[in-house]
C-alpha cells in the first residue's frame, strides 16, 4: 500500500518537474526561468523526503534541509543581481 | 493496515497533488505576475503536507517521536513569501509586462517608484 | 540601549532559537536542553548590539490565535486557488491593488506582507517609501473594495492588537 502510494506520488512529482523544465526552457523572461528553478528546488525536496520514506532511513532529511537552504539563497541572490544590475545600467 | 499508514498515504497523496497543481499553474498561467502565485503557494502547501506524512511515518516506526521535519516546513513557510516578494520586485524593476486586462495597470510606474 | 535589554534581548528570539535547536538535534536529553537554553540566551545577546530596535509582541495569546487563523486560511484558500488554476485562465481578473496601511513599524508591516504572500491569491509586491500603503498583486479580483476590507479586518487588525500600536 505504502510502496504503491510512494510510486504514484513520485510519478506526480516527476510530472511537475517536467512541467517546470518546460517553463525553464521556454520562459519568455529571465524571471520565469528563475521561478521555474525555484519550484524545481521545492519538488526536489519533496522527492528526497519521499526517497527517505521509501528507504525507511531518516538520513535523507539532512539533504532535504540543505537543498531548502540552497534554493532560498540562490533564488534571492539571482533576484538581487537582477535588481542591482539594472541600477548600474 | 493501521491508521498511521493510512494517514501517511493520505497526506502523501494530498502533497503530490498540490505540488502538481502548483507546477501546472506555472506551466499554464499567462503572465509572470500570475505565474508567481502558483508555485509560491500550492507548492508550499504540497511540501508541508508531504513533510507531515514523513513526521507521521517516522513517529510510528518505533524510534519515538520525530519532529525535525517541522524545521524544513518552518523554513519553507518563512522563505516562500520573501522569495515571492523579491521576484515581484525584480519583475517590476525590469518592467515585466502584465496581462493587458490587469486592474490598475496604469499604476505600475507609481508602484515601481514606491510612491503612495 | 539600557542594560536590561542587552542582557535579556527578546523572549521571542529566545523561544525561536530554543525550538530550532531542539528540532535540529532532535533530542530531549537534559544536557541538550541545557545547551539549547545557553545558546538561545547567548546568541541574541551577541546580536542585540547590531540590531536596531524592533517592536515587541505585547499579547502572545493573540499571536498564537493569529497563527492558527493563518494556517486555516492557507489550507482553505489553497483549495480555492487550485480550482482557479485548473479552471479557465480567461475568467480570472488579475489586478494590482493598493492597501492603505494603519501599521507604521517595520516588523508588523513585514509580517503583514508575508501573511498576504502566504495566503493564496495575493502576493505583496512593494511598500511605498513613506510606509503609507502596500501594493498587492491578486490573482482574481472580483471586487477590489471587498478584498481590501477583508485583508484589513482579518490580518491587519489582529496584528495591530498583537503589537499594541
Amino acid at each position: 500500500m505504502l510502496e504503491t502510494t510512494i510510486l504514484i506520488v513520485s510519478a506526480l512529482i516527476g510530472l511537475s518537474l517536467l512541467l517546470n523544465l518546460w517553463r525553464f526552457m521556454k520562459g519568455p523572461h529571465m524571471l520565469d526561468r528563475i521561478i521555474a528553478l525555484d519550484t524545481m528546488y521545492i519538488n526536489a525536496i519533496a522527492l528526497i523526503v519521499l526517497l527517505g520514506i521509501f528507504m525507511g532511513s531518516p538520513l535523507y532529511y539532512e539533504g532535504a534541509l540543505f537543498i531548502a537552504m540552497l534554493g532560498f539563497v540562490s533564488t534571492s541572490a539571482v533576484c538581487k543581481f537582477i535588481l542591482r544590475g539594472d541600477i548600474i545600467e | 493496515m493501521d491508521i498511521a499508514q493510512l494517514a501517511t498515504v493520505v497526506f502523501l497523496l494530498i502533497g503530490g497533488v498540490f505540488l502538481l497543481i502548483g507546477s501546472f499553474g506555472l506551466f499554464k498561467l499567462p503572465d509572470f505576475y500570475m505565474r508567481l502565485h502558483a508555485p509560491t503557494k500550492a507548492s508550499t502547501l504540497g511540501i508541508g503536507s508531504i513533510l507531515v506524512a514523513s513526521i507521521i511515518f517516522y513517529s510510528f516506526k518505533g524510534d519515538g517521536l520525530s519532529i525535525k521535519e517541522f524545521l524544513i516546513t518552518l523554513f519553507i513557510f518563512l522563505t516562500a513569501p520573501i522569495t515571492a516578494h523579491m521576484l515581484s520586485k525584480a519583475a517590476l524593476h525590469v518592467r515585466c509586462e502584465p496581462r493587458a486586462d490587469t486592474l490598475n495597470i496604469d499604476k505600475l510606474e507609481k508602484i515601481r517608484n514606491r510612491e503612495s | 540601549m539600557d542594560i536590561k535589554h542587552s542582557l535579556w534581548p527578546s523572549p521571542f528570539n529566545f523561544a525561536l532559537l530554543l525550538v530550532v535547536w531542539i528540532l535540529l538535534t532532535n533530542s530531549f536529553s537534559v544536557g541538550n536542553l541545557l545547551l539549547a537554553v545557553v545558546l538561545a540566551w547567548f546568541i541574541p545577546f551577541l546580536v542585540s548590539r547590531i540590531q536596531s530596535d524592533t517592536s515587541r509582541v505585547k499579547k502572545p495569546g493573540k499571536a498564537v490565535r493569529y497563527v492558527m487563523v493563518l494556517l486555516y486560511d492557507i489550507i482553505v484558500s489553497n483549495i480555492v486557488v487550485a480550482r482557479q488554476i485548473l479552471g479557465s485562465a480567461h475568467k480570472l481578473q488579475p489586478g494590482f491593488i493598493e492597501i492603505p496601511l494603519d501599521l507604521r513599524e517595520p516588523l508588523p508591516i513585514t509580517l503583514l506582507a508575508s501573511t498576504i504572500s502566504l495566503t493564496p491569491g495575493t502576493v505583496s509586491t512593494e511598500v511605498s517609501k513613506d510606509r503609507q500603503c502596500l501594493f498587492v498583486h491578486a490573482l482574481n479580483v472580483p471586487d477590489e473594495a471587498a478584498l481590501i476590507a477583508q485583508i484589513k479586518s482579518r490580518y491587519e487588525a489582529p496584528l495591530k492588537e498583537i503589537f499594541g500600536c
